[in-house]
């Protein structure tokens, strides 16, 4: 009943990838139902005001077409304050693409012409969709994030900023950003009586299955959220979106299985998305670039209805040693869809900033950017005064310098050519909070000499199931295929979000201390299973709560080398180099894979993505695929990562940290640093588009 | 009502026969239809490369052919590139360079590369293959793959690893 090597830290492949190499995967509207009718929303097609009439009379001249939902006849929901599902229950418009109707029909072509042939009348009222930096209706949030404070304050920033030697005061901008996971928010919904089953495309079954459980006034375990496999979330899924509600209203009002997957262009309106940011920032240095004074100052958006702010001044609490600081986040609400998660939000486009600002500041002081940010080490967390249960940033930095060849490199501006390409290199720190959640799992001894590990966890790409199984195997001390692990139910024992890089920590404790439990509870009856088999539930609430407090954060180092055509100002990424310091690296496999698509993404950000708002019509220009880029093939270069071996005892029996964001933090900034080495140009709001790039390149190189 | 016609088509070595509305594409005919449901629907207006499937040995994106001009094809899904249990060598080279993590673009992914292979064997450029290149199977080079798999996104961002394992099973 032992294994020789471990199985934390084994290259295990992915449990599923057979399934999914083979198409047998089954996502949220892969599940065969029987007399299924199709759903298709109908967005509204003004900013703000309120639906006067609905005339659904040619839609329901179709025989094909069972049922019109609108506010007017929809099933009435509980009241929430929750934007996203919060689906036509009031002819009230908050925003454009707001659901004003569904149409269902028996078949999906005949649902989208009744979608289509439904008309919808509104009496409009003026509206505001732009973000600026001075606008009228900024306020200070009461918290940011989870519980995070707006604003924090330490010494006397405005005096000791006034009186520094070298002063940086800059301003960045990152537009509004699109989850766009490659499978659409869906799902599938089924009534038996009173009770609801659903497929349902989310990173949290059991939240969805609370959620569904308070709209639709039934009690948790009436409502049954499978997830066995979703197609991406990227935050965006985080929690119920409306397929799902829609979906089980409409099956409510037809009595048969409903299936909704939402049209790739409904997605930007409707399920969240990274909210654009202005970020100032101040940094105040002596000459030897030592930081004394530090400002992060952040104005965002959010929608009239919920609240969400992008909480981008955080981890500038945490990077760099700042006696005199100030971080601020300033909100406005908008006639605008409702912003939420995406990848590392707040870090995300919060260390775009502060690490292009420190490039900014390597380069005013003379110093090497890694020299730099050596400098600006803090002992122990700036904002919170707390020790860092592991800390090893300078690591990251030097071992990535080392593999990169960062010290090889000409460092003056603008002077390397390749033909006709200007290169560049560029360096950017990566951070992101460990967090873990309150969550239960169970362990399973058959009499047959198996093992069953179940957790109500959500595997969305992650690897989650394997990770898990690896875990369970290692506790236990049995081999890897002994162990059958149950994820994807919000049937199993109640667990946390997958999200906020938390999965592992959150969902691996439980079945840590489970499967620690049975393997003594098996030894003491000397492994004499009854036929029942033993469980064992386990929850970590305890745990969580006898933490010893301690700054717990993922550090990481990114390099980016670029060429710019000064001919067509178009920027390619050559090289991209990761190294990171995430605690125990669980399964090497997964994680190189969640560290290359997260730096994937961050190219994205730095070069590709973003979305105009259309001040007219009130909604983002770039809805689909073909006109919001996300990183093709033939943009991702090599990606290379590593990581530093990083022993932490403060965080968790498995001593990992999350990995799921860090990747996508630093990014943008390594490659607008890298910009800015082979041109000159510094361009301070993304994505660095060939026009906006090649304006200035002109000025720069003095071809105006 | 939509206007219905008769469609027969032979699917994975199948022969499937369907009165069909006029509208139906041909992913929503697998999908719905066939119940092939590997084949999947990532934005239907072929941006993504999630519906790609081997028509007649050629790949495309399904969500842009209406089943009704389908008559007479052969078509091969995911479904159909397996033989049993013995895995095609693209999906074993997935597998084994973990070239997915969603999982959702796999099975376009994997039948377009089969599709990129066929194509670059038979001699068809790319915008990256040398104008002075001479006739004759092209080699799948880094920047051949990358640019002939550019159709198929993933917003995993597995693009490395899918690179990968198609070079591996071109060689």
């Amino acid at each position: 009943m032992t294994t020789t090597k471990p199985l934390l830290g084994a290259p295990t492949a992915r449990l599923e990838a057979r399934e999914k190499v083979t198409g047998t995967a089954r996502y949220a509207t892969d599940y065969p139902t029987d007399r299924t009718a199709y759903a298709w929303p109908v967005p509204a097609t003004v900013v703000r005001g309120e639906i006067t009439a609905i005339d659904a009379t040619a839609a329901l001249a179709d025989p094909a077409v069972l049922a019109v939902l609108s506010h007017q006849n929809a099933p009435r929901l509980r009241e929430t304050d929750d934007p996203f599902v919060t689906v036509l229950q009031s002819p009230r418009i908050n925003h454009r693409g707001q659901y004003v109707a569904l149409a269902v029909a028996t078949s999906l072509e005949a649902a989208r012409a009744a979608a289509e042939a439904i008309r919808v009348t509104y009496r409009c009222e003026p509206h505001d969709v732009v973000l600026t930096p001075d606008h009228p209706g900024l306020y200070k949030p009461d918290e940011v994030g989870v519980g995070m404070p707006a604003d924090r304050e330490h010494g006397d920033f405005d005096t000791t900023y006034a009186n520094a030697r070298v002063r940086i005061d800059v301003v960045y901008e990152t537009p509004a950003l699109h989850n766009h996971p490659m499978e659409p928010h869906s799902a599938t919904a089924l009534w038996d009586g009173d009770e609801l089953t659903v497929y349902d495309s989310n990173q949290d079954s059991s939240g969805v299955q609370q959620a569904l459980a308070r709209l639709f006034g039934l009690a948790a375990d009436k409502v049954h959220v499978v997830n066995e496999h979703v197609g991406g979330g990227f935050g965006s899924k985080g929690s119920a979106r409306a397929p799902v509600v829609l979906a089980a209203m409409a099956a409510r009002t037809v009595r048969r299985p409903v299936k909704l997957a939402l049209p790739r262009n409904q997605l930007a309106a409707t399920i969240g998305y990274r909210a654009p940011t202005i970020q100032r920032i101040r940094v105040g240095a002596d000459a030897e670039g030592h930081i004394h004074a530090l400002a992060h100052e952040l104005v965002t958006q959010t929608a009239t209805v919920g609240e969400f702010v992008e909480f981008a001044a955080v981890p500038t609490r945490t990077m760099y040693h700042a006696p005199h600081s100030r971080t601020t986040h300033r909100v406005t609400r908008l006639d605008v869809p409702a912003p939420s998660w995406m990848r590392a939000p707040g870090e995300c486009p919060g260390m775009f900033a502060l690490e292009s600002a420190m490039d900014e500041l390597a380069l005013a002081c003379g110093l090497d950017p890694v020299e730099l940010r050596l400098r600006n080490e803090p002992t122990v967390e700036p904002d919170t005064g707390l020790p860092y249960s592991s800390r090893h940033l300078v690591e990251c930095l030097r071992e990535g310098a080392r593999r990169f060849g960062w010290h090889d490199r000409d460092a003056r501006i603008a002077t390397s050519r390749e033909g006709r390409f200007l290169i560049g290199s560029g360096v950017a720190a990566s951070t992101y909070p460990a967090f873990v959640m309150p969550s239960h799992a169970e362990a399973h001894a058959a009499a047959d000499g198996g093992y069953e590990v179940r957790v109500s966890a959500s595997d969305i790409g992650t690897g989650a199931r394997t990770v898990l199984a690896q875990i369970a195997a290692e506790a236990l001390g049995v081999p890897l295929d002994s162990v059958r692990v149950r994820v994807g139910s919000s049937d199993l024992p109640p667990a946390s979000v997958a999200g906020g890089s938390s999965g592992t920590a959150s969902w691996g404790w439980p079945v840590h201390k489970a499967c620690t439990e049975l393997r003594r509870r098996l030894a003491e009856c000397g492994h004499a299973v009854p036929e029942q088999g033993i469980t064992v539930a386990a929850d970590i609430a305890e745990e969580l709560d006898d933490r010893e407090d301690f700054a717990r954060h993922a550090f990481g180092a990114q390099f980016a080398e670029v060429q710019v055509d000064p001919v067509t100002g178009e920027t390619r990424v050559r090289r991209l180099l990761g190294v990171f310091a995430a605690g125990r690296i669980l399964n090497p496999r997964t994680a190189r894979s969640q560290f290359i698509g997260g730096m994937t993404m961050g190219l994205g950000m730095a070069l590709l993505e973003g979305s105009t708002m259309d001040r007219e019509f009130g909604d983002y220009a770039e809805r689909d695929l073909a006109s919001y880029h996300v990183p093709a093939c033939a943009d991702v270069p090599e990606i290379d990562v590593h990581w530093i071996d990083e022993e932490d005892p403060h965080l968790n029996p498995m001593g990992s940290k999350g990995i799921g964001e860090i990747g996508i933090v630093g990014t943008a900034a390594a490659i607008a640093n890298a910009v800015h080495h082979a041109t000159g140009v510094r361009l301070r709001a993304l994505p660095i588009h060939p026009d906006a790039l090649l304006t200035r390149l002109a000025d720069q190189l003095g071809l105006a | 009502m939509g206007a219905m016609t008769a469609v027969t088509l032979n699917v994975n070595g199948e022969r499937f026969s369907r009165e069909l509305d006029n509208r139906t594409t041909l992913l929503d005919l697998l999908r719905e239809h066939a119940h092939l449901s590997g084949v999947k629907k990532g934005c239907d207006h072929g941006q993504c490369g999630a519906c790609t499937v081997l028509l007649d040995g050629r790949r495309v994106n399904s969500c842009l052919l209406l089943a009704v001009a389908m008559d007479g094809t052969e078509i091969t899904t995911i479904e159909g590139l397996s033989d049993g249990t013995t895995l095609h060598p693209l999906q074993r080279a997935f597998v084994d360079h973990d070239a997915f993590q969603c999982g959702f673009c796999t099975p376009g992914q994997i039948c377009s590369a089969v599709g990129a292979i066929a194509e670059a064997r038979a001699g068809w450029p790319s915008a990256v293959t040398a104008h002075d290149a001479p006739p004759g199977p092209v080699e799948l080079t880094v920047p051949e793959v990358r640019e002939r798999m550019s159709g198929n996104l993933c917003r995993c961002g597995a693009y490395v690893n899918i690179v990968s394992a198609v070079r591996e099973v071109a060689r």
